[in-house]
């Protein structure tokens, strides 16, 4: 008898994405759902789909969900976790939603400390638009709308949004991982987990950034957009815990 | 229970209480800033939930998760901030939720002012967002009414599953006068929220609380569930009011809200004089009762529309009437009020077949 050591987590739906292919949208989906069953609570679990790529999560998962307008996610997270604070909300929002036109329910929930957990994936661009600049592209960086590169004279420096949330001064646990390689995606999982774990226990607000690809728009295949985030995205954005609860913050 | 003096906001956040509604999101925004305080008192008191949202954008998409996950929630604002809900709102209509807002009309556009008007008609009963969608409007005339109306309001979204807006102004919120608070039996007749995002429970089939359709068909479908519950207000939900309309009449004053109350006066006014003027107020303005102020305007020999705006309800009085009598129109804006006496006038006018006194060319 053969062994099962890798299967569907039961709160993953089984149905095709439509994410293109190469894109890790499939595995922090995979990695939420894994923590959903871990933890036991699927039951109880409600997530919060943007606008953009990842709008049509709500297919995705085996649990309760809603699809919220542009960058409203956490004011939507906020809403529900006060009306029913048994339940486990989760936001899953990307750079435009969350750092663009969604940056005052971001700041606004994590200054209240609402008991949600946010999972920001950071691709540099505006995905399901087809290619656009977002908050987060990188200086220099060609978009369909940065087409001789960001320029950060004229439109500033992309955003660092962890270290911009770590500012504030009501509790959080925030950190930043990234998808470039199978050990930061193993540790992306740990600290995915370890967001829901402080949300079970109500603790505080809980903020996850995931440094993403996007080879579709970046023009790459996916294994040079991993070698991308890696030589680009993380000696600008650094990945480790900005802020815990517990005093056990960790940058690389 | 004893009557209590009370402003008109604070009736209105009382009277949500009473309806067992324990959330409020909101932002502050004079005239109707009284309704967060008070809420913020008094919501902690019975278990429930004040949060004073970074903007009424927040508000509005903190109603839609409150709603959502099947709670009854609540909030109030004033035109500007109105605008800003626009966005929420109409996902929550396209999502199916019951949510209660309450917009406290001040004079627009823009910034405008702090005073009373009835400049938001056509927002609140035509076009509040983007997309094919109606709110149920309840215009209430006083305290007392506005009190009553708000936990209808509750029940009425419930059971449409659609958003319900109470279209004050300014000066319905900020006088005080007696209010009473009935003890009402809990509706027994509203369906259970088992559409409601609490969980995939077994037994549960999996909720998703969206406005997305991304397959026309779908959309289209959608749009027309809606039209349907729109018409099913239309038929089962109109509410109006009569004053004067027992004998003969030969002008007909169609006016809401505060404005209505101030044109009762005239009417009394008038009765001294041994003039008959009877009054229309429709108190559902969407749906709007045309066929009833059809009727009423019959026994009529013209329509005369009161409003603090430049003319905005005036459309669907054109609409109930269909060309059948003449209608003239008087409209005070900028957070003017007319007072009893101007509205006599300009009844004495029209009655003498003469153009109302257009006082704001002066």
């Amino acid at each position: 008898m053969g062994k099962v050591v890798f299967k569907r987590p039961k709160s993953l739906a089984d149905v095709p994405t439509h994410y293109c292919p190469g894109c890790p949208h499939g595995i922090v989906h995979r990695i939420i759902a894994q923590c959903i069953d871990d933890l036991g609570i699927q039951q109880r679990t409600v997530g919060i789909a943007p606008v953009g790529c990842s709008v049509l999560a709500y297919n995705y998962f085996n649990c309760d969900f809603f699809e919220a307008s542009h960058g409203r996610a956490p004011a939507v997270a906020t809403g529900a976790k006060r009306a029913r604070p048994d339940l486990i909300i989760f936001a899953y929002q990307g750079d435009g939603d969350l750092a663009s036109i969604g940056t005052a329910e971001i700041v606004h929930a994590c200054n209240r400390g609402e008991k949600i957990t946010v999972i920001f994936i950071n691709n540099t661009v505006y995905g399901m638009t087809g290619g656009q600049m977002a908050p987060t592209t990188m200086p220099g960086q060609v978009t369909t709308t940065t087409p001789y590169g960001r320029d950060v004279n004229s439109i500033g420096w992309p955003i660092r949004v962890c270290e911009l949330l770590s500012s504030l001064k009501t509790e959080a646990f925030i950190a930043r991982v990234s998808m470039h390689s199978a050990r930061e995606i193993v540790n992306a999982e740990k600290v995915i987990k370890k967001a829901f774990e402080l949300q079970i226990a109500n603790r505080c607000f809980t903020f996850v950034e995931v440094l993403s690809s996007c080879s579709t728009n970046w023009g790459m295949t996916p294994v040079e957009a991993q070698k991308w985030i890696e030589k680009e995205m993380v000696p600008y954005y650094p990945l480790g815990v900005f802020k815990s609860p517990n005093g056990d913050e960790s940058k690389n | 229970m004893a009557k209590v003096l009370m402003k008109g906001n604070e009736a209105l956040a009382e009277g949500a209480i009473r309806a067992g509604c324990k959330l409020f999101f909101g932002y502050p925004i004079t005239p109707q800033s009284e309704i967060p305080e008070y809420l913020s008192r008094r919501l902690p008191e019975v278990g429930g939930c004040y949060l004073q949202a970074e903007s009424e954008v927040a508000a509005s998409n903190m109603l839609y998760g409150a709603a959502g996950v099947g709670e009854r929630v609540f909030t109030s604002s004033s035109s500007p901030g109105i605008s800003l809900m626009a966005e929420g709102l109409s996902y929550i209509a396209g999502a199916q939720l019951p949510v209660v807002v309450l917009n406290m009309v001040r004079g627009g556009p823009g910034l405008g002012g702090i005073l009373p008007a009835q400049s938001d008609y056509l927002q609140a009963t035509k076009g509040l967002g983007h997309g094919d969608f109606r709110l149920l409007v309840l215009a209430p005339s006083t305290v007392q009414e506005a009190a009553d109306l708000i936990v209808d309001a509750f029940d009425l979204a419930d059971k449409y599953r659609n958003p319900v807006m109470i279209l004050g102004d300014g000066m319905l919120g900020q006088m005080m006068e007696p209010v009473e608070f009935k003890d009402r039996p809990k509706s027994k007749d509203l369906p259970p929220k088992t559409w409601a995002a609490t969980g995939l429970v077994p037994g549960k089939k999996k909720s998703i609380i969206n406005s997305l359709y991304l397959d026309p068909l779908e959309l289209e479908a959608n749009s027309w569930e809606l039209k349907a519950k729109y018409d099913a207000m239309a038929r089962d939900e109109l509410r109006w009011e009569q004053f004067n309309c027992e004998g003969e009449y030969d002008v007909l004053i169609v006016a809401y809200g505060s404005m209505a109350r101030i044109c009762k006066t005239t009417i009394e006014l008038l009765k001294k004089r041994g003039v008959s003027v009877g009054l229309f107020r429709p108190i559902t303005v969407f749906p709007y009762p045309y066929k009833q102020l059809s009727d009423a305007a019959q026994k009529a020999k013209m329509v005369f529309c009161v409003e603090m705006s430049t003319g905005q309800m005036l459309d669907d009085v054109k609409i109930a009437l269909e060309g059948s009598r003449p209608i003239h129109f008087y409209g005070r804006t900028g957070g003017i009020v007319p007072s009893p006496e101007e509205v006599l006038r300009q009844v004495e006018r029209i009655r003498n077949g003469e153009e109302v006194d257009k006082v704001w060319e002066r």
